[in-house]
């Protein structure tokens, strides 16, 4: 099967543009990756089908010119599931506006409480591990908060 | 019987639509959620039957024939897994409903949390018994998508970051899969499991790598095989306590039946899998070795669970009838033995009011009844006879000790990582049920979904709990008849042409 060199290159542009911005913090880059992903998969769906040709329809041309109906059946699916999917990190997007005052994806306070451990000195039983940010953590993350606050 | 088939998906589908038309009758969704889950099990009950004795049944949706119209198709292990997931829904489901009319009274009911309930199993059941890549794929979004409302449904502040965590994750590995679909359909013009066996094999030798490895990898990250679990120990002890062992007990596991499914389906192999091997390795050490460090007894539990697939892992890495076999098994004593301990711990945390595990103390003064709820389940994860958790890892052993040095040498690390499982459960014994009664922990954000330190319980709470208690005694007491019916399974598995003749017809 030979693929169109255009249509290839789309693809490749479109999968790499996707996975850059689903890298980035801010959930709505990652929303426009999801969707910008979500093309290229769907046109590489289309190129799996092969080369366009005649409609699939029985007794007006020969089966041999038909093109290949099932990607396009399938790659209509996705689409339907890619919007769905969507629109629900939309949703996620405000809510997290909503509660936050942001839509960027957090550090975990875990990563952060390890990260700031310069030598784990302290073993874990006497040190506190409780899964939520204590007195000196919470403030340093609000300083954090801020600045990040500020600087926009 | 064929006409079945259709039924476990459609069922939960019908009872969706249904609990979201009656949102406003409590009562009624809730009758509707159980009596369509007993429903499924019963149904995955005649089928399993009917597939031991018949062998593989498979329906043909639309009337289309197989290799272009979509198939539905049980054999012995997607009917076994079927049966066992469906019963863990069911008890979850008692638990949750349970739960929500300690917290809130009779009177009220969730929107949303019947509805995209009963769609996860339909998903399930779908993923399970789905003869086709695509469909593959949809039912694994129809499973995601609901659990992706699950998880974040009346999410705090606090818990919004682990849920963002869990839905990317989850997206990326979803949009890898349909590229995966794309390439095998544009490798093979066919997306029919069946179909492929036969096709995939005519292709070059570098191409079945490529395609191997990138179901591997879209498989992986669901399943959180190591190093591809980082998101699991983050997103799932933030879920509240029946959601967390719903998704510990099915999630992951339904992604390593489609592992199972599509590597012996499509990349058969007459040796043993080093690679899969050296993953299980590394899955098996690391979930291990997590969770002794944690301090939060969901965290730890989830740790567990990522470490516990590496031993389904070595199952598959066997890859003779007797190690397909031995991971079938403990696919079933896994799913009912996660689910069983996180809802022990959702039952901790409303009497302690932390997950902390130094906070907590002397709950075996306060209440009795919930160590021995905790005692069992610990004690068969960690495989301690005559468990089902025993049983299961000693036909592990078995296939391993009968295939090469490798995986003998890996049979040792099997056993270590048993044993340090046994050690982080001792621990948690310790410090929760032992010592001095701590005072309960007052609930930190009292409006979202976690209630915690309420005390608050009901005896179905714990009937629930038992019940999936009883069902895996069930496995260990019926080890014998299973562990014969998971190997007829693994030879099917490996053999491939009764699956391909019941779908396609005659082979050519």
């Amino acid at each position: 099967m030979t693929v169109n060199l255009v249509m290839a290159a789309t693809v490749g542009v479109l999968y790499a543009t996707g996975i850059t911005l689903l890298l980035s913090r801010s959930l709505m880059r990652v929303l426009i990756g999801v969707v910008v992903l979500g093309h290229g998969t769907n046109l590489l769906l289309q190129l799996a089908g092969g080369p366009p040709g005649r409609p699939p329809i029985l007794g007006g041309v020969p089966p041999e010119e038909f093109t290949d109906p099932l990607p396009q059946a399938l790659a209509l699916t996705a689409i339907v599931i890619t919007f769905a999917l969507t629109t629900f990190l939309l949703a996620l997007g405000y809510r997290s506006y909503v509660l936050v005052g942001h839509d960027e994806v957090q550090d975990d306070v875990e990563d952060r409480r390890i990260a700031r451990q310069k030598a784990p000195t302290a073993p874990l039983e006497n040190g506190d591990d409780d899964g939520e940010p204590d007195a000196a953590e919470r403030t340093a993350d609000e300083v954090e908060a801020e600045a990040r606050g500020s600087a926009r | 019987m064929n006409a079945l088939l259709p039924l476990p998906v459609l069922l939960p589908m019908l009872g969706a639509a249904a609990s979201i038309v009656g949102s406003r009758w409590a009562t009624l969704q809730r009758v509707v959620g159980i009596v369509v889950l007993a429903a499924v099990a019963v149904l995955a009950c005649v089928l399993l039957v009917a597939t031991d004795r018949q062998g593989t049944i498979v329906a043909e949706l639309g009337g289309w024939d197989a290799p272009v119209g979509i198939a539905l198709v049980a054999d012995r292990l997607s009917a076994l897994l079927l049966l066992v997931s469906t019963l863990v829904t069911l008890a979850v489901l008692v638990y949750a409903i349970d739960q929500r009319i300690a917290d809130y009274g009779r009177a009220t009911a969730s929107t949303t949390f019947h509805p995209m309930y009963l769609m996860l199993c339909a998903g399930v059941s779908l993923a399970y018994l789905t003869g086709d890549l695509f469909t593959l794929f949809v039912a694994f979004e129809v499973m995601l998508t609901a659990s992706y409302v699950l998880i974040t449904r009346r999410t705090g502040a606090n818990r919004i970051r682990a849920s963002m965590t869990y839905v990317t994750v989850s997206l990326l590995s979803s949009l890898l899969f349909l590229t995966a679909v794309a390439l095998v359909y544009a490798a093979t013009g066919t997306v029919n499991l069946a179909d492929l066996a036969g096709r995939v094999d005519e292709l070059p030798t570098g191409l079945q790598t490529v395609l191997g490895m990138m179901l591997l990898v879209v498989f992986g990250i669901k399943a959180a095989i190591v190093p591809m679990h980082f998101w699991l120990p983050d997103s799932y002890p933030n879920a509240p306590g029946p959601v967390a062992a719903l998704f510990a007990g099915l999630l992951t596991k339904v992604s390593f039946y489609a592992l199972l499914r599509t590597q012996t389906l499509l990349f058969p192999r007459d040796e043993p899998w080093t690679l899969m091997l050296v993953l299980s390795v590394a899955t098996m050490l690391v979930g291990v070795l997590g969770a002794l460090a944690q301090n939060d007894l969901n965290r730890l539990l989830s740790f567990l669970l990522v470490s516990h697939i590496g031993f389904l892992l070595y199952g598959l890495a066997v890859f003779d009838p007797a190690g397909l076999s031995g991971a079938a098994l403990y696919a079933a004593h896994h799913i009912t033995v996660l689910a069983t301990l996180f809802l022990v711990s959702g039952l901790i945390t409303r009497r302690t009011g932390t997950v902390a595990l130094d906070r907590m103390g002397g709950l075996l003064r306060t209440s009795p009844g919930l160590a021995v709820l905790f005692a069992i389940p610990a004690l068969t994860l960690a495989g301690v006879p005559p468990t089902a958790g025993f049983v299961a890892k000693l036909a592990l052993l078995q296939a391993g000790a009968g295939s090469g040095p490798a995986e003998q040498a890996v049979a040792g690390v099997v056993i270590l990582a048993s044993l340090l499982t046994l050690y982080a459960l001792v621990r948690v014994w310790v410090q929760v049920f032992w010592g001095e009664p701590q005072p309960a922990v007052p609930d930190a954000d009292p409006t979202d979904e976690v209630l915690v330190g309420t005390a608050r319980t009901s005896v179905p709470m714990y009937a629930a709990t038992a019940g999936l208690i009883a069902a895996s005694l069930g496995i260990a007491v019926f080890a014998g008849p299973l562990a014969s019916m998971t190997e007829r399974a693994g030879v099917d598995l490996l053999d491939r042409e009764p699956y391909r003749i019941a779908v396609l017809g005659e082979v050519p």
